[in-house]
């Protein structure tokens, strides 16, 4: 480490540091993007999840009642939890980056990203409405 | 006697050590004073062994970014005031390899700029005597954010993803070769394909979206970078579905 390196004019000792592992752990935009991504974890749980309520739902009203139990467990409602924030946050900031990706033009002007974000913002709430009409309309 | 304030500059001398050290120097504190500026005067009146890269210092030749503080910035456009009461830390840009003191290797960067064809590919070329390749104020209108690069790489040095994976070409590449993609005079949108659509091209990109924000010219290359993707997934759909219409 201490051994001063010969200097040879056409050979120059370029330094190239190494990136950290931990590079996302000093700063908030980075942390927040690695959160972003983590999500998408928990966006597959919750596929895996109604998968599995599906499953029980069609193995009959026994099997449905146990799912349901394992559901009311602390520990299951913690996770579940966990799960609504990251899912939360996964929709809301890439709602928030679509107008990034999407630019649409109507008649040579650029249609404002408040528009682009507020559409998909309108879509979810006319499907989660539509969803919690289905099931609480019994 | 003036306010002063104290920056750490890093110092790289290859002949002499095998790792940066910091240097810290006392200047005079001018509320019009830019971290360039201090530069200048370390150089000029402190220690005239002191490596930097710098040309307009007016935010247009995008030779003089550095990290400072942590953040890449145009140290031509960053105002000492911004960190009183100090110390300031300038460093190189991040992820580049360090030749001396504050001068980064750009070759890297070149190369990659280059392997996009930066340059107006024309379908035909047009003698002269024809006149010039026109285009409308609404065509102009939808490259003219792209075309404000300034190749100051900064975004480079914001971007994780060109950290980890040196071999990523990058958001000011991409966004210059959405530039001329999106150009009404060009016709080179495949033949900058090859290149951008491989996985160290736009699909290495994972939206981080810094290299956006610490932009100086407000270029949004994290948007090219997502735009190019939805108009490659189209394309690639497009090929798919109709495969007699490939060329």
């Amino acid at each position: 480490m201490n051994e001063i390196p010969a200097y040879t004019a056409y050979h120059p000792r370029w330094y190239r540091p190494r990136v950290s592992t931990y590079w996302w752990l000093w700063r908030w935009a980075y942390l927040k993007f690695i959160l972003r991504e983590l999500s998408s974890v928990f966006v597959a749980y919750f596929v895996v999840l109604i998968l599995l309520q599906l499953r029980a739902l069609s193995h009959g009203p026994e099997a449905y009642a146990a799912f349901q139990e394992w559901l009311q467990m602390p520990l299951v409602i913690a996770l579940n939890g966990v799960s609504l924030l990251f899912v939360l946050f996964h929709t809301i900031t890439w709602f928030n980056l679509a107008p990034r990706a999407m630019v649409m033009r109507v008649r040579g002007k650029r249609v404002p990203d408040l528009l682009i974000s507020g559409s998909n913002y309108v879509a979810w709430l006319v499907v989660s409405v539509a969803v919690a009409w289905l099931i609480l309309r019994g | 006697m003036a306010d002063m304030i104290t920056l750490e500059v890093m110092r790289y001398r290859p002949e002499q050590e095998t790792e940066p050290t910091f240097q810290g120097y006392e200047v005079p504190f001018h509320a019009d004073w830019v971290v360039l500026d201090a530069l200048n005067y370390i150089k000029d009146r402190l220690d005239g062994s002191l490596s930097y890269r710098w040309s307009c210092r007016m935010g247009v030749c995008g030779s003089c970014g550095m990290m400072v503080n942590g953040e890449p910035q145009l140290t031509c456009a960053t105002f000492l005031s911004q960190y009183l009461p100090g110390p300031i830390r300038v460093e190189p840009l991040r992820y580049f390899p360090i030749m001396r003191d504050l001068v980064i290797d750009m070759t890297d960067f070149m190369g990659k700029l280059q392997s996009v064809k930066p340059w107006i590919i024309p379908g035909e070329e047009k003698p002269l005597s024809q006149g010039e390749y026109l285009q409308t104020p609404e065509e102009l209108d939808v490259y003219k954010q792209f075309s404000m690069c300034i190749n100051c790489m900064l975004c480079y040095a914001a971007c994780p993803v060109y950290g980890l994976d040196p071999q990523f070409i990058g958001p000011a590449a991409i966004a210059l070769a959405q530039r001329y993609n999106m150009d009404s005079r060009d016709h080179g949108t495949s033949q900058r394909l090859d290149m951008l659509s491989q996985h160290e091209g736009i699909w290495g990109c994972t939206f981080v979206g810094e290299c956006s924000k610490v932009c100086p010219k407000e270029v949004d290359p994290a948007g090219a970078i997502q735009q190019y993707k939805l108009t490659a997934t189209k394309e690639w759909f497009k090929a798919f579905l109709m495969p007699w219409g490939a060329k």
